[in-house]
């Protein structure tokens, strides 16, 4: 039985503006014990998807179900399953981390469950905040207690959405390494994230969303593999001979370009040497996920 | 929908929103008892002696439970909307749209806590005012029964209240141009006998007459309308909001979209 599976999802918005269409006939399973990532553009329809997922949004047709559970018809156990991490940065301000930590356990009928709440703090290194008010805590602070909000009850799937959103280096080995370990006990992930490193670094499998239809779907292995392409990375101050200029990604001073055999790199630097464009930190390496990425939304035009 | 009343997660939220008050009960318990012993003192001494409701009951005394029942309802209705909206608006709420809980559990919850802090402003009031004119209890289990349904069925309509706002002044328009006309026209001040016929006949359709008349009762032994009528608009009225309540919970109107 898969840990996740989504049926034909669409979600329709019907807005002043006219229907939205968020979700198009979303449809893909996530097995047990996977860490699946889920990427795509701001506005693709990660959040909308996750939110289906999680009761907090009602699919316009389709089915969604965790450890086949629907998650209409049959919500209470659906939930009990799912551990979620939202985006936003909400906190409660009346009560301390422990409260808040205790609060949620009960909601989901766990009570006297301090040993467990004791060990995602130390975990998530919130130990010596346990008993600080929420206002207290500083922005990763406060995201910590959403992970261990999301941990609380102990739930076989978790949902990650967009969890190291502004949130700095410590905070995001730590948890890393703390959700990689859940993973690694069965506990099946689903990531949303722009980090596509962290993506590619922790996720078995990839779903790609763009305009709320799924564009790639995928080992990340094997979407690397398909790729196939060798990236050129150079950095250079000056503009990039015309007939470059479409072939080139420009971040600032960073131009990658994209060359499929040894051959075309060296066309592509004999057109650099014509051009007089000097060239700094030159490296040439296999293409990334970030390129895989750029490569299929770009052939797939909203 | 499959969903099981859980006992302990609806007893966590009703923890959790008894706690959320009285964490800061000099402004939700401590404020409203002083409003209500400003009340008494301004119109207990500007009336007191010109008016008497009942045979033998001076107007301060005649006061004193219409006060306690008006702070009981205002405080239902503010715990549960102002929860609701507050949580709407931070965004916290989400961490209860995740859980299992059914819609029974969430009004079982948001109006157990709205009961509670009713009735614990109640007693404040009650505690300060009965200093100022002699009551005894003729009746006392009307002044229960009528306190607890009247707070229950505010708690209602403070969490369908809660539901429909999208900001902070649409409860306090509700609170304002709702809440406040109906407790006012409800006989809090005045027994509705002394009203004109048009008045006296629009007050018999307000449901929180019957609330203020019911606990009355339980005061003086003496009311307008027979506390067994009281009893049944107000347990219908507070069925048909509950009702309300509950059917709005289960679809998620506002909640889920």
């Amino acid at each position: 039985m898969p840990a996740v599976r989504f049926e034909q999802v669409s979600k329709i918005y019907r807005g002043s503006r006219g229907p939205f269409k968020a979700l198009d006939e979303v449809g893909f399973e996530i097995g047990p014990g996977e860490f699946f990532g889920l990427l795509g553009p701001n506005g693709a329809g990660k959040t909308t998807l996750i939110s289906v997922l999680a009761g907090l949004v009602r699919a316009s047709s389709g089915r969604v179900s965790v450890l086949g559970h629907d998650v209409v018809s049959d919500y209470a156990a659906a939930r009990r399953s799912l551990g979620i991490v939202p985006q936003e940065l909400v906190f409660d301000p009346f009560f301390s981390v422990r409260e808040t930590l205790r609060i949620q356990s009960g909601y989901f009928g766990v009570r006297n469950n301090d040993a467990w709440i004791d060990e995602l703090l130390a975990e998530l290194g919130l130990s010596d905040k346990a008993n600080a008010n929420m206002r207290q805590l500083s922005g990763g602070m406060k995201r910590r207690v959403l992970v261990a909000q999301a941990l609380v009850h102990r739930p076989p799937v978790i949902v990650l959405d967009e969890p190291t959103a502004g949130v700095d280096v410590e905070l995001r080995q730590t948890l890393w390494q703390f959700v990689a370990r859940l993973n690694k006990q069965g506990h099946t992930v689903l990531l949303t994230t722009h980090y596509l490193e962290e993506a590619e670094a922790l996720c078995g499998r990839i779903a790609m969303l763009k305009a709320g239809r799924v564009v790639a779907l995928d080992k990340t292995s094997a979407l690397l593999s398909g790729m196939a392409s060798t990236m050129l990375r150079f950095k250079t101050d000056q503009p990039l001979p015309a007939a470059l200029a479409p072939l080139a990604r420009v971040t600032g001073r960073i131009v990658q370009m994209k060359a499929h055999d040894a051959a075309e790199v060296e066309q592509l630097l004999a057109a650099l040497r014509e051009g007089s464009v000097q060239v700094e930190d030159l490296e040439i390496g296999r293409a990334d996920l970030e390129d895989v990425f750029i490569d299929i939304m770009q052939a797939h035009p909203a | 929908m499959r969903g099981t009343f859980s006992l302990a997660g609806a007893g966590t939220l009703f923890h959790k929103e008894v706690l959320r008050f009285w964490k800061v009960s000099v402004q939700t318990v401590g404020a409203p008892v002083l409003t209500a012993v400003l009340y008494l003192m301004i119109f207990g001494h500007v009336l007191e002696g010109r008016v008497e409701v009942f045979p033998g009951v001076s107007y301060t005394s005649f006061l004193v439970p219409g006060l306690v029942m008006m702070s009981v309802l205002q405080n239902a209705f503010a715990n549960s909307s102002s929860s609701l909206i507050q949580s709407k608006v931070t965004g916290n709420l989400v961490f209860l749209l995740v859980t299992p809980l059914s819609h029974w559990a969430w009004f079982a919850a948001y109006v157990g806590a709205a009961v509670v802090r009713g009735l614990a402003v109640g007693a404040g009031v009650f505690a300060v005012t009965m200093w100022f004119a002699p009551l005894h209890l003729a009746e006392p289990w009307w002044i229960v029964v009528f306190a607890v349904l009247g707070a229950g069925m505010l708690g209602t309509l403070g969490l369908v209240a809660g539901l429909w706002a999208e900001k902070f002044d649409q409860t306090a328009a509700f609170q304002n141009f709702v809440i406040m006309p109906m407790t006012f026209l409800s006989g809090v001040f005045y027994s509705v006998k002394s009203l004109p016929a048009v008045w006296q006949t629009l007050s018999h359709l307000n449901p929180f007459f019957y609330m203020i008349d019911g606990f009355r009762r339980g005061f003086f032994g003496a009311s307008d309308t027979s506390p067994w009528v009281s009893l049944a608009v107000v347990a219908l009225a507070f069925a048909a909001v509950a009702a309300l309540a509950l059917r709005l919970l289960a679809v998620g109107y506002k909640l889920r979209a």
